[in-house]
């Protein structure tokens, strides 16, 4: 069963001058996650605006957890959880404070209200900053919270816009880990995110997002296949780098790059384990020792990249 | 109801906002605290009124209104602020009313207008402020003050949702209210102003409200500048008739700001 259905999504600003969502389809199967991938105005934002009911689309259909979105809002706020981009919570209020809060207001009645607050503090770390403002909290721990927030009622569908934009890598990695957690219960989530690394490791599947439109969908190793076969590369010492190019040519059958910087040959190749072997064999009776040598697959940077035409950067942002 | 159960733990959280940052509630008491002072010790000794306690008696209505019209900006950015930093997309999409959290702001607002008009009433009576008035008129009249709180508190939510930035709906409140304060009979006799500026300021709710004032607190309002008027014969029906209007017109549009707001 899909959980979230989006179809032909259109919302645009400005009077129809800018138009965020472009006919946008996309949706989620039960119990997965799909990663929204993709520069910031691509139209993320307003993709999970619209399925969590802040916002009416131009045109299109949206139905979560069964219900439809534009016609039953309130209906949807039941079964929904939503962690946006900003840490959504009370910074001058504590964090239990925050929690009792708002699950006073999914009326849970006080006491099962801070039941679940100090259930959910124990779940993320967060017991020991119960009592302090938000304010005082790190990036990774406000994230954290505003996270809690969005699963007081053990939500049927959660949105995460952005889950860990402007965190370091320590607070990035501490927030995979809760949002792995999340998973392995058996959440429906959908994410949106502009780092490739993200969706690949979060996202059973991922469906690349530009200018408003899904442009491709797939698992991370179907779009990576997409774009073509591995790369293999390796490194020498500077002496052995043109026997080594005369190598994998004969390997690849193409003419291998060279970064001269890494010292390091790379070239397509279609056959995988078994030209990386060919390769290592045709060095070793050539007596050169390579210092790394390997099978990269494409990142999903590349995958972008052949898809738009442009990276993930040099989008400027418009949203 | 669940929209009186929803608001009542906005209202909670504002309250717990006060005793997390006391500061607010201390400069949002000094400021009128201040005026007070001000008025009745700069502009007081100068201003002849012939009046029995002399002019802190037709001052303390005017600076209650006063004071009670500035909860336009406080819930206007109050609300701007939360607009900012997201909160209110986090509210938006809980199940819960949709104009619980405008109601529980609002009234929030307005229990902090109490305490603020408590301590000003007791500073106003340190010096010399003594509404001749009995107690039920004196309580009516302070009744009067809280509505009109209210009903502006109801502007400032419109005006806080539809800020493009919260820095601005301070500057933008204040641009509004502060004229409104001071073209009105609050602080000095109308009658020295144009007469353009006159019918403004025989019109102007702060004046109508400030009438209506001094009328309970047993005062003759020398300040208004023309007599037989309809504002000025009949200040409290006037008043009462701005506060609906004023309510009847921005509750609806403010909550349908508030579902509507795309932050």
């Amino acid at each position: 069963m899909k959980s979230v259905i989006a179809e032909e999504l259109v919302k645009t600003y400005d009077k129809g001058k800018v138009r965020a969502l472009d006919n946008l389809n996309l949706d989620v199967e039960e119990g997965t996650v799909l990663g929204v991938l993709g520069p910031n105005g691509a139209g993320k934002t307003t993709t999970v605006r619209i399925l969590s009911t802040l916002l009416r689309p131009d045109s299109g259909r949206a139905m979560v957890a069964g219900i439809d979105v534009i016609k039953h809002p309130d209906k949807v706020r039941e079964l929904i959880g939503l962690s946006g981009q900003y840490a959504a919570v009370d910074e001058i209020l504590t964090g239990y404070d925050n929690l009792v809060m708002f699950g006073q207001l999914y009326h849970l009645g006080k006491k099962n209200a801070v039941l679940r607050a100090n259930e959910l503090l124990e779940q993320f770390s967060l017991t020991e900053a119960a009592k302090r403002p938000i304010k005082t909290y790190s990036g990774g721990m406000r994230r954290r919270l505003d996270l809690a927030a969005s699963l007081i009622v053990k939500p049927k569908v959660l949105f995460l816009d952005e889950p860990t934009t402007g965190l370091d890598p320590r607070g990035r990695q501490e927030m995979w880990g809760v949002i792995q957690e999340l998973v392995k219960g058996g959440v429906t989530l959908l994410l949106t995110t502009q780092y490739l690394e993200e969706a690949d490791q979060l996202a059973d599947e991922i469906a690349v997002i530009d200018t408003g439109k899904v442009i491709a969908r797939g698992t991370s190793d179907a779009l990576k296949k997409q774009v073509g076969g591995e790369r293999l590369e390796v490194v020498v010492e500077a002496q052995h780098i043109a026997k080594t190019m005369e190598i994998v040519q004969a390997v690849s059958g193409i003419t291998p790059s060279l970064d001269d910087g890494l010292r390091q040959i790379s070239a397509p190749v279609s056959t995988g384990s078994a030209a990386l072997f060919e390769v290592l064999k045709a060095l070793d009776s050539a007596g050169i020792h390579a210092l790394d040598v390997g099978l990269k697959r494409p990142s999903l940077d590349d995958v972008f990249l052949s898809l738009t035409g442009h990276t993930t950067e040099t989008q400027e942002a418009k949203a | 109801m669940s929209v009186l159960h929803d608001s009542a733990i906005i209202t909670q959280r504002q309250l717990r906002l006060l005793t997390r940052v006391p500061e607010v509630l201390i400069f949002s008491t000094i400021q009128p605290v201040m005026f007070v002072l001000l008025f009745r010790y700069v502009f007081g000794g100068s201003i002849e009124t012939g009046l029995e306690g002399g002019y802190v008696q037709l001052l303390m209505p005017g600076i209650f209104v006063q004071t009670v019209a500035f909860t336009l900006a406080g819930t206007a950015s109050g609300l701007a602020e939360d607009m900012k930093k997201g909160l209110i997309d986090r509210f938006r999409s809980l199940p819960i009313s949709q104009s619980a959290l405008v109601i529980g702001r609002t009234l929030g607002d307005s229990l902090l207008n109490i305490v603020v008009l408590a301590v000003m009433g007791i500073a106003g009576y340190a010096v010399g402020w003594r509404p001749s008035a009995g107690i039920a008129n004196v309580a009516l009249g302070f009744l009067f003050l809280l509505l009109f709180g209210y009903a502006l508190s109801w502007v400032g939510v419109l005006v806080g949702l539809s800020a493009k930035d919260a820095r601005v709906v301070q500057n933008v409140s204040f641009i509004v209210t502060f004229p409104l304060t001071f073209l009105s009979n609050a602080f000095a006799p109308t009658t020295g102003m144009p007469r353009a500026l006159q019918y403004f300021a025989e019109w102007n709710p702060v004046s109508t409200m400030v009438a209506a004032c001094r009328e309970l607190f047993g005062l003759e309002n020398i300040f208004g500048a023309t007599k037989g008027s309809f504002p000025s014969e009949n200040p409290l029906l006037t008043s009462l008739i701005y506060m609906v209007l004023i309510m009847a017109i921005f509750i609806p549009l403010s909550v349908r700001k508030y579902r509507n707001s795309a932050g």
